[in-house]
């Protein structure tokens, strides 16, 4: 039997809750069908995370194509379906992909090991200098901490996540939410998650609330680490900071627990629990343009 | 004087060499360990200039283990050997990391920047004043700043005693030698 999972019209980081409930009762052995043909777009969040999605399952699973050929075309720039094709069996019309898109600051890249953080953060620079300056209205300064921001993120599945990931890193107007322009940088794993990573943090306490939430809130609000070196931790801590000082928004998920960082500019609650469960880790950063100052 | 290239040390670390930041933790062990090898080969008291101007970026992990562990491992009660580090090249785009790292471990270091010089990190306005006062002499005994910055000398040599442990000053018998100033050769 097969389950079809249907993605919805508009796939970020809140809808993609949405394929995640359809699949909480479906065994991972079972197939599924990943029904995207209704999907008009998808944000970085989204197209990391159907990647990831089809590394926690145990059966192959299908995927249909979106039926929109800019939706299809675009989601072809991004390389998703370069990926895709080695984890879903694919179903519908796939574009070769055919020259890049000014939206891609960085297509969807597998981050399994240090050097690929290194190539990342090379590939990101020029376009993000560029991005956020630019388009973004930021200081120039702000470049330089989106690239160790990314760094960061990324070296998360290098040391903690035990299996490779996805990163993608696009420019968008975001009107639904914000009606600005924002960089979005998406980083998802399906790796052991924080909270079996912090399990062997030494010295740690077992209290009676030790769940994803708590490992969460430990990892980045506090700054724990599973290793013992005192100079651990600082790269989230890092993240924070840079998200604090130009009104950006970091979410990370993992498990059945999601925590943010909420700017003033969004409605998200800080801290979400008995979401249904998914393996891993699912972060994403969100940098608006700087608001117009008003006259 | 040593003179180490941060961004030669990085390409002939990495497996590919093209790449100009310093990011992830493996690379910045494989540096670390490179400008450790270089060191063993100096005399046991040396000042190396570690050169930024070839790195685009720094990332918080890298400026962890190149520079916080090279400090702390340097600045033990039993290091290596006395080795001081003079920072050479350092923008803002190093900057954020560089002194996020130094506040968490309580470190301080000297950049040398177009107009001399600079002690950053985590000082006291004790040591501060101590370390500057230094600078403007070159080289001086404890007793030669007691008058200058309104303490004892027994106060002052305390001070300076711990900044030479820092190793942010230099100690050479009975007096204190700035870095950076060409007297560290003497």
């Amino acid at each position: 039997m097969t389950t079809v999972i249907n993605v919805p019209p508009s796939l970020d980081d809140q809808t993609f809750e949405q394929v995640l409930e359809q699949l909480a009762p479906v065994p991972p052995d079972e197939k599924i069908l990943v029904d995207a043909r209704h999907c008009r777009w998808a944000s970085p969040y989204g197209l990391t995370a159907l990647l990831t999605l089809a590394q926690t399952r145990a059966e192959r699973p299908a995927f249909a194509a979106p039926e929109t050929e800019d939706t299809v075309g675009y989601w072809a720039r991004t390389d998703f379906f370069k990926y895709a094709e080695e984890l879903y069996d694919l179903h519908g019309t796939v574009p070769k992909r055919t020259g890049g898109d000014s939206r891609v600051l960085l297509e969807v890249t597998p981050v399994a090991k240090s050097e690929d953080v290194h190539e990342v953060v090379e590939r990101i620079q020029a376009k993000a200098q560029q991005i956020i300056s630019t388009e973004l209205s930021l200081d120039a300064k702000a470049t330089v901490g989106f690239a160790m921001t990314l760094s960061e993120i990324c070296q998360n599945i290098v040391e903690h996540a035990g299996r490779g990931g996805w990163v993608a890193v696009q420019a968008y107007t975001w009107k639904k939410r914000l009606g600005r322009r924002v960089v979005q940088i998406a980083v998802c794993d399906a790796g052991i998650g924080f909270r079996n990573s912090l399990e062997g943090a030494p010295g740690r306490v077992r209290d009676d609330r030790w769940d994803d939430a708590a490992a969460l809130e430990a990892a980045v609000i506090r700054g724990v680490s599973r290793f013992r070196d005192p100079g651990r931790g600082q790269g989230l801590s890092g993240v924070r900071r840079y998200c604090g000082r130009w009104e950006g928004k970091l979410s990370i998920r993992s498990g059945t627990a999601r925590i943010a960082l909420v700017p003033k500019w969004d409605e998200d609650v800080p801290l979400e629990e008995n979401l249904p469960p998914f393996p891993g880790a699912q972060v994403q950063v969100t940098i608006p343009e700087r608001a117009a100052s008003k006259p | 004087m040593n003179h180490i290239d941060l961004g030669t040390v990085l390409r002939q670390t990495v497996s590919a060499n093209l790449y100009s930041n310093l990011v992830t933790r493996p690379t910045g062990q494989a540096v670390r360990n490179q400008i450790e090898l270089l060191m063993r080969e100096a005399h046991e008291r040396t000042l190396t200039v570690l050169d930024f101007s070839h790195v685009s970026m720094m990332d918080f992990s890298c400026a962890d283990e190149v520079i916080a562990k090279l400090l702390l491992r340097y600045c033990d009660e039993n290091p290596p050997h006395e080795a001081y580090f003079l920072f050479r090249g350092m923008t803002d785009d190093h900057w954020e990391a560089i002194e996020t790292v130094l506040e968490r471990h309580g470190l301080a270091l000297a950049i040398e920047q177009e107009d001399g010089v600079h002690v950053v990190g985590v000082l006291s306005e004790r040591e501060r004043r101590a370390w500057e006062a230094v600078k403007r002499h070159g080289r001086a005994l404890a007793a030669d700043l007691a008058g200058e910055i309104g303490e004892e000398e027994p106060e002052i040599r305390d001070t300076l005693d711990g900044l030479w442990r820092r190793r942010l000053v230099m100690r050479l018998n009975e007096e204190y030698v700035a870095l950076g100033g060409g007297a560290e050769r003497g």
